[in-house]
């Protein structure tokens, strides 16, 4: 499908933390709904579509989709990659790791994707293409059957995973960069453009200007299928149930409560809900950024204005190869395989595991990566901890993760109970400054 | 109520037939998704039948709204449900009760009948696949006599085994893979009711008669280890 084939398929990455939820990703998995086969794919396709074309491939081809907390990846060949969607912190080699702009990486050098800070998922492409089976015609992840991508599920620790032959020349894909206007697709509250339907008519009159006229906020109970919004309730006409029938990607279902859910890329094909409206397509793009706690909202347009949007956007995305900005050749980093303060994980099972957000060294403070809920605190205040031991375990997109100790030392304060809330960057615990 | 095409944003197509379960509207999705895919339209991606209605996707870089509707309702108008393949009569042979069906005990008290009258009126009726959805592979059968109809479990099974032949409510099916489920558990085949490695992954396709054949336990474990993996098997298809 994408030009690939297990031939010249070489061993390219070895996963040494996989992150919350890393998984293989192309545009998705066409022709199989009516097998109850989700679509799967990248949530952001157009980000998705640019790391690809940023790194020789087809816009097409299968690469990972890092989902707010980065995987820690070592090299095992020479190669490009490059990185769109959410912008990341993290570093390769002791550099920061450049963004929307694709670069060389040597063999041996880790790749560490701490965090995703601008937005919520970020699409690591690499030259070539990530060389994974296709099943029914994709190399899509499908998260809730369990099959396609790799082996059927998340990246874990351990997994080593190949790519195809590159294109061209890796020193002709260096140094490639996104134009400033295919960047900039993060922020909150957000407008969502969507058609009204298929099952508008299921709705009052009141509820659809409450739909329309509304802020919504998303959830925590927000992941690849959909993300059900909390917001001013939206009257149906009548029952809240219909017969099943088809959940189009971007389909806004009102369940008997009142509250929408935007459907996504692993959702259901069928669904028993009315819809009362469709987003478009390429904001489908912007909602994939958005994280729970966030707000958007809608404005209706007609059938004939969103395909010009989207043709216009189609039409853009195809021609944006010739656009490639070619910067200054972002050479080899310095040092090789090394990262400093870099924390090594062992992990086999049980959730991904973080360092706490990035701290000046004095200041001993462990933060929060994200907003979450603090699921259990793992250690008590007082307790000498060892670099790299959890100290809280968190849940955020319906995932559990743990925090761990950024080094070894006492943990002095814990400020977080379990149940508690957390926000991005807050203060859990703060351990000793001086080693 | 006439058909209605209604827009699913600014690429998605559905075509309503009706608003109730019924063989007939049924047989006239599955017409018209089939004579669509024959038809080959250009821009056309892909079709979703359902119980009443057709979900279609088609590219908007290729065809208008306008045109996606008016290209459809050309192919439904030439459309000869002569010469639409004839449907499947599929058979899934199945384990009932015992270990495989820990809820066949409950339903035989519920509709106040043996477990053997229940195997039997279970087995013997002829059920019609009206969509594939919910999860891959997952059936949607019409047809199961009243007398069965029992209420699903007040919280659902964290794991319900692959294979497992279940009631719940007024509709019987098969769950494709281990996953949560509310419904009774009466059964299990062997069938692999999904299979990503085939270009056709599930053995029943909409408009398709399905009937559960009953089989002993040594049928089936017999048949669950011939297969490569456990309970991967093949359902038997008859004219």
């Amino acid at each position: 499908m994408n030009g690939l084939d297990q031939i010249g398929s070489r061993e390219m990455i070895e996963v040494l933390r996989p992150g919350l939820l890393t998984t293989v990703q192309d545009r998705g998995r066409f022709g199989y709904q009516k097998f109850g086969v989700p679509v799967s794919g990248g949530v952001d396709e157009i980000a998705l579509r640019a790391a690809n074309v940023l790194v020789g491939n087809t816009q097409g081809a299968a690469a990972l989709e890092v989902t707010a907390l980065g995987p820690r990846l070592r090299f095992l060949a020479e190669t490009v990659v490059a990185l769109t969607g959410a912008e990341v912190e993290g570093d390769i080699g002791g550099r920061a790791i450049p963004w929307c702009k694709s670069f060389q990486v040597r063999a041996g050098q880790i790749l560490d994707v701490r965090a995703c800070t601008r937005g919520l998922r970020t699409y690591l492409a690499i030259a070539g293409g990530l060389d994974v089976p296709v099943l029914l015609g994709s190399r899509s992840t499908c998260l809730v059957a369990n099959f396609g991508g790799f082996h059927g599920r998340p990246l874990a620790t351990g997994d080593v995973l190949g790519a195809g032959p590159p294109s061209a020349p890796l020193g002709d894909l260096a140094g490639r960069e996104v134009p400033e206007a295919w960047r900039a697709r993060h922020g909150s509250p957000v407008l969502l453009r969507v058609v009204l339907g298929p099952q508008v008519d299921a709705f009052t009159e009141e509820g659809r200007r409450t739909f329309l006229g509304s802020t919504y906020q998303i959830s925590p109970n927000a992941d690849r299928m959909g993300y059900r919004l909390d917001g001013p309730v939206i009257a149906h006409q009548g029952s809240a149930d219909i017969l099943s029938d088809w959940v189009p990607l971007g389909g806004v279902q009102v369940p008997g409560d009142g509250k929408p859910i935007i459907l996504l890329a692993d959702r259901q094909t069928t669904g028993g809900y009315p819809k009362i409206a469709t987003v478009i397509k390429p904001d489908i793009s912007l909602v994939a950024q958005l994280r729970p706690g966030e707000m958007l909202a809608f404005r209706a347009v007609g059938v004939a204005e969103a395909q010009e949007i989207a043709r216009k956007i189609e039409a853009e995305l195809l021609g944006l190869r010739a656009q490639l900005v070619c910067a200054e050749s972002w050479g080899y980093a310095a040092g090789v395989g090394e990262v400093p303060g870099g924390v090594s994980l062992d992990q086999t099972e049980g959730p991904a595991q973080v360092p706490s957000t990035a701290e000046p060294a004095a200041h001993g403070a462990v933060r929060s990566p994200m907003p979450a809920k603090v699921v259990k605190v793992l250690v008590e205040a007082g307790r000498m901890v060892a670099a790299g031991q959890p100290l809280f375990l968190l849940q955020a997109m319906k995932m559990e993760f743990e925090v761990v100790a950024p080094r070894t030392g006492c943990l002095l304060a814990v400020h977080v109970r379990e149940g508690d809330a957390v926000g991005v960057d807050e203060v859990m615990g703060r351990m000793e400054t001086t080693p | 109520m006439g058909v209605r095409y209604l827009p699913a944003g600014e690429r998605g197509l559905v075509v309503e037939f009706g608003d109730a379960v019924s063989i007939e509207v049924n047989t006239q999705v599955r017409g018209l998704a089939l004579a669509l895919e024959a038809a080959r339209i250009p821009g056309l991606i892909e079709v979703v039948p359902t119980y009443r209605s057709l979900g279609i996707e088609y590219d908007p870089q290729i065809l208008s709204f306008a045109e996606a509707e008016r290209k459809v309702r050309e192919v439904g108008a030439a459309l000869d449900p002569g010469t639409l393949p004839t449907p499947k009569r599929v058979e899934i042979p199945t384990v009932y009760g015992g270990v495989y069906g820990p809820d066949l005990h409950f339903v035989a008290e519920h509709a106040g009948l043996s477990e053997a009258e229940v195997i039997r009126l279970h087995s013997q009726t002829v059920y019609h696949v009206y969509m594939i959805g919910f999860s891959a592979g997952f059936a949607y059968l019409g047809g199961l006599p009243e007398r069965l109809h029992t209420p699903r479990l007040p919280s659902p099974r964290i794991k319900v085994p692959k294979g497992s032949v279940a009631i719940g409510g007024s509709q019987t099916g098969a769950y494709p893979a281990e996953t949560p489920g509310g419904w009774r558990i009466i059964g299990r085949t062997f069938v692999a009711l999904f299979d990503p490695l085939q270009e056709i992954p599930t053995p029943m396709q909409p408009g398709d008669s399905v009937q559960f054949v009953p089989i002993t336990e040594q049928e089936y474990l017999r048949a669950s280890s011939v297969q490569p993996g456990a309970e991967t098997g093949s359902a038997r298809a008859r004219e």
